[in-house]
């Protein structure tokens, strides 16, 4: 038992990583990547809202009823996407500035609903939980990366914090000399690093 | 029929709850978002619009009772007189309401300058009534003794192009500005008399 909720977490952070393995949710992915900053803190907004509506779908699995699941699924998970969006503009107002639109948008992201429906209407809480959590922080590593990429590419810096816990600032890393490519923060330039990402994890055959 | 009872009631005690606890979040949360709003939205507005104050007008501002309504009212002092203040106001836009802040000369009746602060409008578009300096220009130095209005609805501001609603809602939010400080002149009047000593 212990070993499988184990498994559960660790599936999401690698073989199961919803956007590089599963390819799904590519919304936010594309969107809100511009820099490694708003990646952590999208990433890490949805892992909340996955965790707590695995965990709450899972403790009422048995209570709804399966023809209306899935809207019972929406209202629990819009209501934690509200509870991110009022909690984010109250202490982290800039990056609710920068995230926008796409907080609201995570009642809407199929990993979110998937997840629910999937697995926690199936299994018990602590699995549930581990899935959650699991999968969230694949999302949250994922949207880092493709984020520090494109800022890295684009930019040339890294600069950015996590709710004002955790600073980085890389200034110039390739140099004063490099001219950064602003390609890599607009929208076209999100699906080629995206491209060309999934086609490195592709190299690396899942376990 | 069990099944179709449960139905409703699980569906009804899930948004009842859910509805809920989302009014009490919004009571805790209105007042920091609020706050948040002034500091990194609202201040920088109006510190953009009202340049070379003798004063902070985010630090000197006051609520002024307006029918049910509190108003924020934010004071310039300009050379040591308290002769412009910034009122608030909102028009719908195309996405949802469209804040903004107005500074008012009293002395000459003119506009100082607005700016837009809030708005969910189309990147690009409507967002540019925020982010082209030109647009909120067009307003500065203008009398309040007229009605604003865009030009394809015989106005004096040229409307951004491809974002008509959301220009109209900028120079309808002004209309209601100017009309709201008409009415609260006497009150604001006597409230910074005494400023900028």
């Amino acid at each position: 038992m212990a070993k499988s909720i184990a498994s559960e977490f660790t599936k999401g952070l690698w073989n199961e990583v919803p956007p590089f393995r599963l390819v799904l949710g590519l919304c936010p992915v594309l969107g809100v990547t511009t820099s490694m900053k708003n990646g952590i803190g999208m990433g890490l907004a949805t892992t909340f809202v996955l965790l707590c509506s695995n965990i709450l779908v899972s403790l009422l699995r048995k209570v709804i009823p399966a023809k209306v699941r899935i809207a019972c699924f929406i209202i629990i998970i819009a209501t934690f996407v509200i509870v991110v969006e009022q909690m984010m503009a109250a202490f982290a107002y800039t990056l609710f500035m920068d995230l926008g639109v796409f907080i609201p948008l995570i009642v809407v992201n199929c990993i979110v609903l998937g997840r629910a429906e999937a697995f926690a209407s199936k299994n018990g809480i602590a699995k549930s939980t581990a899935d959650g959590l699991g999968i969230g922080l694949g999302f949250t590593w994922a949207l880092g990366l493709l984020g520090a990429v494109r800022e890295l590419i684009g930019t040339g810096s890294l600069v950015g914090d996590v709710f004002g816990l955790i600073h980085w600032d890389f200034q110039n890393i390739f140099g004063a000399s490099f001219e950064p490519f602003a390609f890599a923060v607009q929208a076209p330039g999100a699906f080629v690093i995206l491209g060309l990402l999934l086609c490195a994890m592709n190299l690396i055959p899942s376990k | 029929m069990g099944e179709m009872i449960k139905m409703v009631v699980v569906l009804t005690v899930l948004s009842v709850v859910s509805g809920g606890s989302l009014s009490w979040l919004k009571d805790f949360t209105e007042p920091k978002i609020e706050n948040q709003v002034m500091n990194l939205v609202k201040g920088p507005a109006i510190r953009q619009i009202l340049e070379n104050t003798d004063n902070d007008p985010v630090e000197d501002r006051f609520k002024i009772k307006d029918g049910e309504e509190e108003r924020n009212v934010f004071v310039g002092v300009f050379d040591g007189t308290p002769d412009t203040v910034v009122l608030e106001a909102s028009a719908n836009g195309y996405g949802d309401k469209v804040g903004m802040v107005v500074a008012i000369n009293m002395a000459e009746e003119t506009i100082r300058g607005i700016a837009v602060t809030t708005h969910k409008e189309t990147p690009g578009l409507g967002a540019r009534a925020k982010d082209d300096p030109n647009f909120a220009a067009q307003f500065a130095g203008q009398s309040i003794n007229q009605e604003f209005g865009v030009t394809t609805d015989g106005g004096q501001i040229s409307a951004l192009s491809g974002a008509t609603i959301t220009s109209r809602a900028v120079a309808s939010g002004v209309n209601k500005a100017i009309e709201t400080y008409k009415k609260l002149k006497p009150e604001m009047e006597a409230k910074i008399s005494g400023m900028g000593k």
